[in-house]
């Protein structure tokens, strides 16, 4: 829901800026710090709250449908790996959750396309993509066509 | 203008729009295109933009093919049951083929997949989604893309494809400006793979106000995939196919995890079972073909999703509101009640907030559902989108020129909500259908079919004049008025999405009319979109910001055109609970079983209506 920007938390980095997929926060010229500038249109996808090293982006749910009192707070730790949610109830009821978000230590688990052996000619003329067939399976089982499938081109229906 | 013109020459492979197709495409295309120059342009940042920009709980697409649970062809009749008949077949079979691939390079790149602690396999949601701890989904397929791409340039709005001057009907790259300096962008490229998304926002959205952002597909899913492929002479299909959902009322929570995994289920406000009484009446309407409880509960076969829209909206009108889910029992279960709760957390976080400043505590009151408004899109549970060539070895002469996702303008792909007729590819099927593009557009480029495009500084020219006239027309009459708002010679972009979500909202459809519509009030409405586009015209930005909300509402007015004129032509409801056409309001196989085509014509503005044939290479049931 509409996120705002805690005046004496924000430092005016940008992050935010950089982030949000609706470009809509930005920075005040006379604060020097952001804000929201066009709440209608924020998806509530928490990426600036997520994004803000100072925590000072929060979310206040829609005033039209949403009363006052409650928070939803995040704090997602890529060294960790992890994404941690505390939920605020507007009667005072808590809950937590965490959970991971990657597996692998960022940047070094997918491969440089550029690097690897390049297909051969008679991989260009199949169906094949990038590590097929392999990769469909993770067993020596080929790429399912019609005839594999049991199908026939039957006629188009054009009633 | 002030504004500097920036050219990006010699591009191979452009991708326009880098959510989960175009992520795909990038990633892919650096492995057939070794040489290649491969360039992304992307209206936000990559990291977190398109629909998957708070994440996903759940793959909505995955066979499973190792442990032998599904085929590809299993897929097919799943998907072609849901959407009552019709769909590419050669595309979805194609998808659903290679999608595991995808699936497991996903977990090699570190996206946490939920597995099953007794027989170590994917956790299943449901028979054909796995849950997962998407969070990061999109930083992670979005470090694959920037690997492979030569160069990424985000916060560039696309608003035109280039077209070549030597050839007819082939592209030639692409323009936009920079959502941030105000730029002007020129991408020339030997092919373009579009992946720019769906469309929200162009029916009139349940929620009001500061609420409006709350719309269930993204805010910034703005049709840019159909205005830029519609203008440059694409042809389109299904593209009266919108989508309505069933979620949770206001926050539009996600439901599937709710419904396959928590097994809770709806009642109206008698807390009675209501959809099978439906049924009957129903079933006169479409036939046994598409509605059959007793196959479907004998075989699993699915109840089409539009039918239970259906269901639902009548029990609603016939007084027995709400409908509620019932979730008071399974979240008694602590292990289920973290996923209830976790699956909004990683997706829709809105209804997590939405619930807490409500006190609703699904372990102590079952929340409300509701329909929303209708969406245009090609990777969900919808299949509207440009008409594509399939692959060689599974498309029938109809489906087929040449290169795989290749739209019928030269050159120019699509990937995801992109492409029409593969409903349910979701996100795992649409970042495979970006590879497909992708390996499809270096092979094009390898056979010589993009030799000797031409695109003069004149076309380069005329685009800027129009990219940015909402600015200059802004600042030639804003001191018209003393202040405000209201100006009798400019509507801003927010007067104008008001006045196209209204006139979809009560011509074509939308949820204030109940889904209705019929031959008269489309005719209205497109004498009305018409009039609109005149207005646009009229357009004013008073700031950059503003000019992308004008470019935005540009491509989703041109996308409603297409939606009505689609909806105008197949005289039939193909799905009720999606929409309803008051004067055919049954399934007409007769003369519909086939899939609608469009063009419009980017001189004269005039569309060609088509049917095509609907090939079924997959048999009936089991
Ligand atoms: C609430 C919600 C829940 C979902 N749940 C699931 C789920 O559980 N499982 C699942 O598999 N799928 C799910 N999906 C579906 C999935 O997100 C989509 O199918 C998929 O993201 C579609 O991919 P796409 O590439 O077509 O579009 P997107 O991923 O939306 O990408 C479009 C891209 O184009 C860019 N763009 C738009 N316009 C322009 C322009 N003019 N110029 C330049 N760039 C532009 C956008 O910024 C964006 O990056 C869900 C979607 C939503 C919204
Ligand atoms: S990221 Fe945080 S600190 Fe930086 S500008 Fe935004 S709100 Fe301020
Ligand atoms: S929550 Fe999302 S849409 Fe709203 S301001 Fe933050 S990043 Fe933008």
């Amino acid at each position: 829901m509409p996120t705002f920007v805690y005046m004496t938390r924000c430092d005016g980095c940008g992050h935010c800026v950089d982030i949000c997929p609706s470009d809509i926060m930005h920075i005040d010229k006379t604060y020097r710090r952001a804000y929201n500038i066009e709440p209608n249109m924020c998806w509530e996808c928490y990426s600036c709250v997520k994004a803000c090293p100072q925590h000072a982006i929060d979310v206040r749910g829609y005033a039209d449908f949403a009363p006052l009192g409650h928070s939803v707070r995040v704090d997602r730790d890529e060294e960790k790996g992890t994404i941690a949610w505390r939920i605020k109830f507007r009667n005072g009821t808590e809950k937590n959750f965490l959970s991971p978000i990657t597996t692998k230590p960022w940047g070094t688990a997918i491969p440089q396309l550029a690097d690897v052996p390049g297909p051969s000619q008679e991989m260009r003329d199949s169906e094949l993509l990038y590590n097929e067939p392999k990769y469909i399976r993770m067993d020596e089982g080929g790429l399912p066509t019609l005839e594999s499938a049991g199908l026939k081109m039957k006629k188009g229906v054009y009633y | 203008m002030a504004y500097k013109t920036i050219v990006e020459d010699g591009i191979d492979i452009l991708v326009v729009g880098a959510g989960l197709g175009g992520t795909g495409a990038a990633w892919e295309a650096r492995f057939w295109g070794k040489d290649k120059n491969i360039v992304i342009a992307e209206k936000a940042n990559m990291d977190r933009s398109g629909a998957v920009a708070q994440g996903l709980y759940a793959i909505n697409c995955y066979m499973g093919t190792r442990w032998g649970e599904n085929n590809p062809e299993d897929h097919v009749r799943y998907a072609r049951i849901d959407l009552m008949g019709l769909v590419r077949e050669d595309l979805l079979f194609d998808m659903a083929r290679h999608v595991d691939s995808t699936v497991h390079q996903f977990e090699d790149w570190g996206l946490p997949i939920m597995k099953d602690p007794k027989t170590g396999q994917y956790l299943r949601e449901g028979r054909w989604q796995i849950m997962i701890h998407g969070e990061s989904y999109k930083p992670i397929v979005s470090e694959a893309a920037k690997k492979s791409a030569d160069k990424v340039f985000n916060r560039i709005c696309v608003t035109h494809l280039l077209m070549d001057e030597s050839k007819e009907n082939r592209v030639a790259g692409a323009v936009g400006f920079n959502v941030r300096t105000g730029n002007y962008h020129v991408f020339k490229s030997k092919t373009v793979i579009c992946g720019a998304g769906g469309a929200s926002n162009i029916f009139k959205p349940r929620s009001v106000g500061e609420g409006s952002g709350r719309t269930w597909y993204a805010p910034w899913s703005s049709a840019s995939a159909y205005g830029l492929m519609i203008d440059a002479g694409a042809k389109m299909t299904q593209m009266e196919n919108r989508i309505v959902l069933a979620r949770f009322k206001d926050g539009y929570g996600p439901v599937g995890a709710y419904f396959l995994h928590l097994k809770t289920y709806t009642q109206n406000c008698l807390g009675e079972e209501y959809e099978s009484k439906w049924f009957p009446e129903l079933q006169k309407m479409v036939g046994k073909e598409y509605l059959d409880p007793e196959a479907a509960h004998l075989t699993h076969r699915p109840i089409p999703t539009c039918l239970r829209n259906h269901a639902l909206i009548n029990e609603v009108n016939a007084g027995r509101g709400p409908i509620h889910m019932v979730t008071m029992q399974a979240f008694q279960d602590p292990h289920l009640e973290e996923v209830g709760w976790e699956n909004f957390l990683g997706m829709t976080v809105g209804q997590a907030v939405l619930w807490a400043a409500t006190d609703v505590d699904p372990k102590n009151e079952n929340p409300e559902l509701t329909t929303s408004e209708p969406y245009v899109m090609g990777s969900h549970a919808t299949g509207s989108g440009a008409w594509c060539s399939g692959p060689e070895d599974l498309s029938p002469p109809e489906y087929f020129w040449g290169y795989n996702r290749m739209t019928t303008v030269e050159g120019l792909f699509g990937a995801g909500d992109a492409v029409g007729g593969t409903p349910h590819a979701f996100s795992s099927g649409s970042f495979t259908e970006g590879r497909l593009a992708a390996k499809a557009a270096c092979r094009y480029i390898d056979d010589g079919k993009a030799e000797g495009i031409v695109v003069s500084s004149e076309q380069i020219k005329r685009r800027k004049e129009e990219v940015y006239k909402p600015l200059e027309h802004y600042k030639v009459y804003r001191n018209a008025i003393v202040a405000g708002d209201v100006n009798p010679h400019y509507i801003n972009p927010k007067q104008g999405l008001d006045r196209l979500q209204k006139l979809m909202d009560e011509y074509c459809g939308g949820m204030s009319v109940n889904y209705m519509t019929n031959d008269k009030l489309l005719h209205i409405g497109l004498k009305k979109l018409a009039i609109m586009e005149e207005d646009l015209e009229s357009l004013a930005a008073k700031d950059i910001h503003e000019l992308l909300r004008a470019w935005e509402l540009k491509h989703r007015h041109r996308a409603a055109e297409c939606v009505t004129q689609h909806t105008l032509f197949r005289k039939e409801t193909r799905w009720p609970g999606y929409y309803y056409r008051g004067d055919a309001m049954k399934v007409d196989d007769e003369n519909w079983h086939v899939l609608t085509v469009s063009r419009r014509d980017p001189e004269s503005g005039e569309y060609t209506m088509e049917k095509a044939p609907c090939y079924h290479l997959v048999a009936p049931d089991e």
